[in-house]
């Protein structure tokens, strides 16, 4: 048994031959496993979409009732059989319903985790460790400066800055699928009790998610307020409308983004960032390094972003190790708002 | 430290004056003695913490981290400060499993460096670093910016190495932290700065006297700073409601404005400071002017270079601002000059409630008694009527300046019964500045601003023409940021939007050919030939005087006009607007 007679990395998504399927395919195939809701994942088209209930209806909401062809949903646990290969989905703690999909034939196990990231987070199931043969991790922030493990600090800067300022608004970035509801959620979680106003984009999964049970308190769509009456609130947007021309009804906004990439100072910088708030829904370097090693695996896939750093990391162990050049992953939506755009001031 | 640490943060990326003023006075206002004290110092200055170099900062990383993953972080991060601050392996315990240091490849433990057992190293606070650092042999220190990064968060990492090596950046003077601390105390900043060379950190008296708590720290100074009285901009049109007798003029020199205050300490000795605008000792970087000074007086006037008996252009004193050390050829080549105005105080007499006229004759008692080739008067403009002053600004050399006049940048107008009064009284003193240098530039990238700025597009690079093998292009000549009104921002903004060509993050390049584009009018006060500037030359103080939708790119500037005014900026002749031929908009301006 190789690896790849479990999975084979293309071009496209990992895809199983012997049990006919593709792991987030990035173009439309006949059976599709899918990881999580965010769009260069989850794309629109396939035949039938397998994947956690979260997971579908977050898709159902975003492209509409046609989405796919047939869908079923698996909970966390369960083990599916497709001739001799047996498939199981685990909590990625990423965003609501993100799944690690596990991968097994033949007593070769393979983790395809998706996005994951190894700390807390109120409004998803906690990440779980699945110990395996070959782990598939993503790398959208494999670099050793990437350190994002203060996220209530970070929550608790943007309080003390509201408090500080309070005839000013503060407008809060976010990731409409995910970081903007964990951003709400530990608000809530810091004892902040008046109104968070969001942004329309915002107002389907923020509802979603409130559906779903996730505690979020009193959410004001921000359409229709006065200026005055945005004074001293906090109000979260997609990152793409922080400064736009939609931030110009907002007195005197403070720009504020809730990302892993405010690390880095020129990132922040080059985005006209005023209060960068290091908040991330992607393992940082230590989460990306402890989870390789506490999977027990000895071979390494990276996809996502900076492979190079992951890779040589795993080398260095003894581990094998290998980039895979999936197209299409990190740069949809999402995960466009936030690359880096090439040029600069 | 941490906490200071985040103030300096936020400091860094926070663009308004008057927000910058309220994080530091928060910041100082809920933190105890001495710890604020020294941060105040470190904010204004007061104390130098360069201590480290970079190679010392990279020897430490390199114990500690793998090489491959050190270039590719530094790669990425592109500032060794910030990348050692973010890679630094702080004892901060990883959420799952025994043996996270090892598994995340921060390498083995370095001996002596351990957590100690019962938690993490407590971080140091500011105090404890600046004590430290007063008493530590130099063998010592990378051990103990070790343990010190040890036991800080990133943040805190980031703040503690740029002190260290002397590279802080966050757009905060002196003055607006003394500002900031008068605030604690409704106090005019003034008065904090007439005090402050005569106060030492940690500064517990200045808070304690600030907060009500105990008495106006006494100033015993015998060479303090008297804060500045400051012109407001008048246009030609605006004299005529003013009475020409009322007032004298005098050239207003292009350079930097300064007070040289002499005074007797308790023993006898004269001590001598001279002083920037703002309060600001730069008695160091003049020792020829400071030797001048031999008797105890304070002396409002401009610092300028005078070579050749002549008073050079603001270029020539750049080079002389620009070198940091202060060697015997820098003084024998860009000698220092005082050209004087007005007479503050005379032997220990307060002259500032004298009237103008009062004070203008002991100055020149005063300046002939000195009688220093480095110290001359600022002489009057002589003038009957304002059609007089208005010739004598348009042809300064001819009005009494001589070969000085490329050096001059207008009249001043000061009242002859005008009191020396803190601050910008409204109707004593008028500055009615030369009019500035203008071309026509095309628009070619636009970048979104800051604060309330951040949803316009705002800083504009624009370009003038140049022969480039052959054919006409645009190259980038500045960069300018004011000077436009609202509601010229809302047209630009909506032109930028409408024509983008390319985006870099938030900078749009803009449609700017022959035929389609935005000219932009640009006003400036100077140029210098500069080797950081693609084109060659760098403007003074650009901005933006009018907007020429009237106007095809094509009928654009060239090069060339630019090099003309460098030319005759060089060669002494003023380059005054006649050269030009066109006026600019004043209100704008
Ligand atoms: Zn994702
Ligand atoms: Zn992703």
């Amino acid at each position: 048994m190789r690896p790849e007679d479990v999975l084979v990395p293309t071009p496209s998504g990992v895809c199983c031959k012997a049990g006919g399927f593709h792991i987030d395919p990035t173009r439309p195939v006949d059976r599709a496993l899918i990881t999580h809701g965010h769009s260069d994942h989850a794309r629109a088209g396939h035949g039938l979409v397998v994947a956690t209930q979260e997971t579908l209806d977050i898709m159902r909401l975003r492209y509409g009732d046609n989405f796919a062809g047939r869908t079923q949903a698996v909970r966390y646990g369960e083990t599916l059989t497709i001739d001799d290969v047996t498939v199981s989905f685990h909590p990625a703690g990423h965003v609501l319903g993100s799944a690690q999909i596990k991968v097994e034939r033949k007593g070769l196990r393979v983790v395809a985790s998706g996005d994951y990231k190894d700390r807390p987070d109120p409004t998803c199931a906690p990440f779980e460790l699945v110990s395996c043969d070959v782990f598939i991790t993503e790398a959208t922030f494999g670099l050793p400066v990437f350190r994002h493990h203060d996220a209530e600090g970070e929550v608790d800067k943007l309080l003390h800055s509201v408090a500080l300022f309070p005839e000013r608004a503060h407008l809060v970035g976010a990731y409409s699928l995910g970081k903007a509801q964990r951003v709400m959620a530990m608000l809530r979680g810091r004892g902040y009790d008046r109104p968070i106003h969001i942004h329309g984009a915002l107002e389907t999964i923020t509802r979603y998610y409130q559906e779903r049970g996730v505690a979020l308190g009193d959410i004001e769509l921000v359409r229709g307020a006065k200026k005055s009456e945005l004074a001293g609130t906090i109000t979260i947007a997609p990152p793409s409308a922080i400064g736009d021309l939609w931030s110009r009804r907002f007195p005197d906004p403070v720009a504020a983004f809730a990302s892993g990439w405010m690390r880095v100072r020129a990132r922040a910088r080059q985005r006209g960032i005023s209060l960068p708030l290091v908040i991330s829904d992607h393992a940082d370097w230590d989460g990306l390094t402890t989870t390789i090693a506490a999977t027990g695996c000895s071979e390494v896939w990276v996809t996502h972003g900076q492979e190079d750093a992951l890779v040589h990391w795993s080398r260095a162990r003894g581990l094998k190790a290998q980039p895979l050049d999936i197209v299409g992953y990190g740069d949809e939506n999402e995960h466009d708002e936030i690359a880096p755009e090439p040029g600069g001031a | 430290m941490n906490r200071f640490a985040e103030l300096l943060d936020r400091l860094a990326y926070e663009p308004g004056r008057n927000n910058k003023l309220r994080l530091i006075a928060d910041y100082l206002r809920t933190t105890p003695d001495p710890e604020r004290g020294w941060a105040l110092a470190a904010l204004t200055g007061a104390l130098s913490f360069k201590y480290a170099k970079g190679g010392m900062i990279r020897a430490l990383i390199a114990e500690r981290t793998d090489e491959v993953l050190f270039a590719l972080s530094y790669d990425y991060v592109g500032d060794l400060s910030e990348t050692v601050a973010l890679m630094w392996p702080a004892p901060i315990p990883p959420l799952q499993g025994e043996g996270g240091r090892e598994a995340a490849g921060w390498g083995p433990e370095v001996s002596g460096k351990q957590t100690p057992p019962g938690g993490l190293r407590p971080p140091p606070s500011l105090t404890d670093i600046v004590e430290t650092l007063s008493t530590l042999g130099k063998a010592q220190l990378p051990g103990q910016i070790a343990r010190w990064l040890d036991g800080l968060d990133e943040t805190g990492r980031w703040a503690l190495l740029k002190l260290l090596t002397g590279a802080l950046r966050i757009g905060v003077s002196a003055r607006l932290a003394k500002t900031a601390a008068a605030s604690l105390g409704g106090k005019p900043p003034d008065e904090v700065e007439v005090m402050w060379p005569g106060l030492t950190p940690p500064y517990v008296q200045l808070f304690a006297w600030l907060e009500g708590k105990g008495d106006k720290p006494a100033s015993n100074d015998p060479a303090p700073f008297h804060p500045p009285m400051l012109a407001h901009a008048i246009g030609e049109p605006e004299l005529a409601v003013l009475d020409a007798a009322d007032f004298v003029a005098e050239w207003k020199w292009d350079g930097i404005r300064v007070q040289a205050v002499a005074g007797e300490d308790d023993h006898g000795h004269l001590v001598t400071r001279l002083y920037s605008r703002t309060g600001e000792d730069i008695s160091r970087s003049f020792p020829d002017l400071i030797e001048a000074l031999r008797r105890s007086a304070a002396i409002d006037g401009e610092l300028l270079i005078r070579r050749d008996s002549r008073i050079q252009s603001f270029n020539v004193l750049q080079q002389r601002l620009n070198r940091k050390a202060v060697t015997p050829k820098l003084l024998a080549e860009f000698p220092a000059h005082l050209r004087a105005y007005d007479l503050l105080a005379d032997g220990g007499h307060d002259l500032r409630g004298h009237p103008f006229i009062e004070r203008r004759k002991r100055l020149e008692h005063f300046v002939a008694r000195l009688n220093d080739p480095r110290v001359d008067l600022s002489p009057l403009v002589p003038f009957a009527s304002w059609p007089e002053l208005i010739a004598a600004r348009a042809d300064p050399g001819a009005a009494g300046a001589g070969d000085d006049a490329p050096a001059v940048e207008g009249v001043m107008l000061k009242r002859r019964d005008s009191l020396y009064v803190p601050g910008r009284p409204t109707g004593p003193w008028w500055k009615w500045k030369r009019d500035p240098m203008t071309i026509d530039a095309v628009l070619m990238y636009a970048q979104r601003g800051h604060g309330k700025r951040s949803s316009f597009y705002s800083d504009y690079t624009f370009g003038v023409w140049k022969s480039v093998d052959g054919e006409d292009r645009l190259v980038p000549v500045g960069k300018a940021y004011f000077g436009f009104t609202d509601d010229e921002l809302k047209e630009i903004d909506r032109f930028v939007r409408r024509h983008t060509v390319e985006r870099f993050g938030p900078v749009r390049e803009v449609t700017h050919d022959a035929d389609t584009g935005l000219v932009l009018e640009v006003a400036f006060e100077g140029l210098q030939r500069s080797t950081r500037h693609r084109s060659g030359v760098a403007m003074r103080f650009p901005r933006v005087s009018r907007l020429r939708w009237d106007k095809p790119p094509r009928e654009a500037d060239r090069i060339e006009t630019l090099e003309k005014m460098l030319a005759q900026a060089e060669h002494g002749r003023a380059p005054a607007a006649p050269l030009l031929a066109r006026a600019s908009n004043p209100a704008l301006a």
